[in-house]
């Protein structure tokens, strides 16, 4: 499924991920450490298409459509609702029972009685939630998550976890996160960024 | 079909989220009724009507370029045209509906500024108002395109416009010879030819601007 020897971006002569080896299969769940500015995000932005490496070999064979990628940012209009936002989403992966969806995921991620309400009036929980909903819409294969737990309170991170559990051997998942102990139940493998 | 569905999807977020923002059509009109109003008492009346169809055209210029500095303000917010590109759509599709987008705020400003321009200056006739309508859609697709670029960049505000503004100068020239040569209708044809080659243009290379 993914398959990188010697990844390597450079930004400019910034060199922000240097020589990585990765490998995961089909149905792994892998889980990216290192301390800030290791090159996680840098990473999960080239698994997702985001950017390409300046140097080595990485291979995701999944269709872009396909891939679900949580970033730092809710990567949500400001301005229109969570509804809205989802369904512009939904149309653009060509989702055809998207409404049905996206008010599952609405009300499994506890956003349903906000659901017409602005994004811009939103807490930074609630961002992560609908960012959350946002990255499942579209049922990916690949799922690429950067600090899913972050601003999440108690409730939402156990929802979380219980989300990651179900998609255990179903998707391949990537995560990185600075609390690895949390996904250690559901991880097939790690990566240590230096 | 799904191209064009995709296209009116991303161009209709844009009215709704100006709808609910307001951050740039009012800009818009304030500005180009603003202009109109300081170049209707700085021109003296016997300066002829072709210094009044210049003086519209830096007022549409300035005007357009005002809506295109803040065309891509909402994707950047939340990262969210990130978003859109990790979608299946074609990305073509995300310039196209930002271009009809930013089309509509300028016919809505030219709705109130070309009575406006009549009232203080000159009439305008049928090959005038083609002319700006052609060049308004010009404006739009090349200004999509080099407003989603300088906002790639760090200084958006300083690249716009040394990037829109010389892309710009066959518009003006074609939009004030529509209204002040008896031969108008050779500058509609000139803004007719302007307009696809640099619509195909915007429209092939915009994901090579905003992937790497």
């Amino acid at each position: 499924m993914i398959l990188g020897r010697e990844v390597e971006k450079r930004y400019g002569r910034k060199r922000v991920l240097r020589g990585v080896d990765i490998a995961v299969a089909a149905g792994g769940f892998a889980v990216v450490t290192g301390p800030n500015g290791s090159g996680k995000t840098t990473l999960l932005r080239l698994l997702a298409g985001l950017a390409v490496p300046s140097r080595g070999d990485l291979t995701v064979e999944v269709d872009r459509s396909r891939i679900g990628y949580l970033a730092h940012e809710p990567l949500v209009y400001r301005e229109l609702t969570a509804s809205e936002n989802l369904d512009l989403f939904g149309r653009l992966y060509r989702m055809p029972e998207r409404r049905e969806r996206i008010g599952m995921l609405l009300e499994r991620f506890s956003l349903w009685d906000a659901r017409n309400e602005r994004v811009s009036t939103y807490s930074r929980g609630m961002l992560q939630r609908l960012a959350l909903c946002r990255t499942l819409l579209h049922e990916p294969h690949l799922l690429v998550l950067d600090e899913p737990y972050s601003a999440l309170d108690e409730d939402g991170a156990a929802l979380l976890d219980r989300e990651l559990e179900a998609l255990v051997g179903v998707s391949t998942v990537v995560v990185a996160t600075h609390d690895p102990g949390r996904l250690e139940p559901f991880a097939s493998g790690g990566l240590a960024l230096a | 079909m799904t191209y064009l569905s995709d296209v009116a999807a991303l161009g209709r977020k844009d009215l709704r989220v100006e709808l609910r923002g307001r951050d740039t059509l009012p800009a818009m009109l304030l500005f180009v009724l603003s202009a109109l109003v300081v170049f209707h008492f700085a021109i003296p009346d016997d300066a002829g009507d072709t210094a009044a169809y210049g003086l519209l055209w830096v007022a549409i210029v300035f005007t357009a370029l005002l809506g295109l500095a803040r065309a891509w303000v909402p994707e950047q917010e939340h990262g969210v045209l990130e978003g859109l590109l990790l979608a299946p759509c074609d990305r073509s599709a995300i310039w196209l509906g930002k271009a009809l987008a930013t089309l509509a705020f300028l016919l809505a400003s030219q709705a109130v500024a070309l009575p406006a321009f009549v009232l203080f200056f000159e009439p305008l006739d049928m090959t005038a108002l083609a002319g700006v309508l052609l060049a308004d859609v010009g404006i739009c697709a090349v200004g999509s395109l080099m407003s989603a670029m300088a906002a790639a960049g760090r200084a958006r505000e300083l690249l716009l416009p040394l990037l829109f503004l010389p892309l710009a100068i066959p518009l003006i020239v074609g939009g004030v010879g529509s209204a002040v040569s008896p031969d108008g209708e050779r500058f509609l044809l000139f803004l007719l030819l302007y307009d696809a080659v640099f619509a195909v243009l915007s429209w092939a290379s915009f994901e090579y601007v905003v992937t790497e």
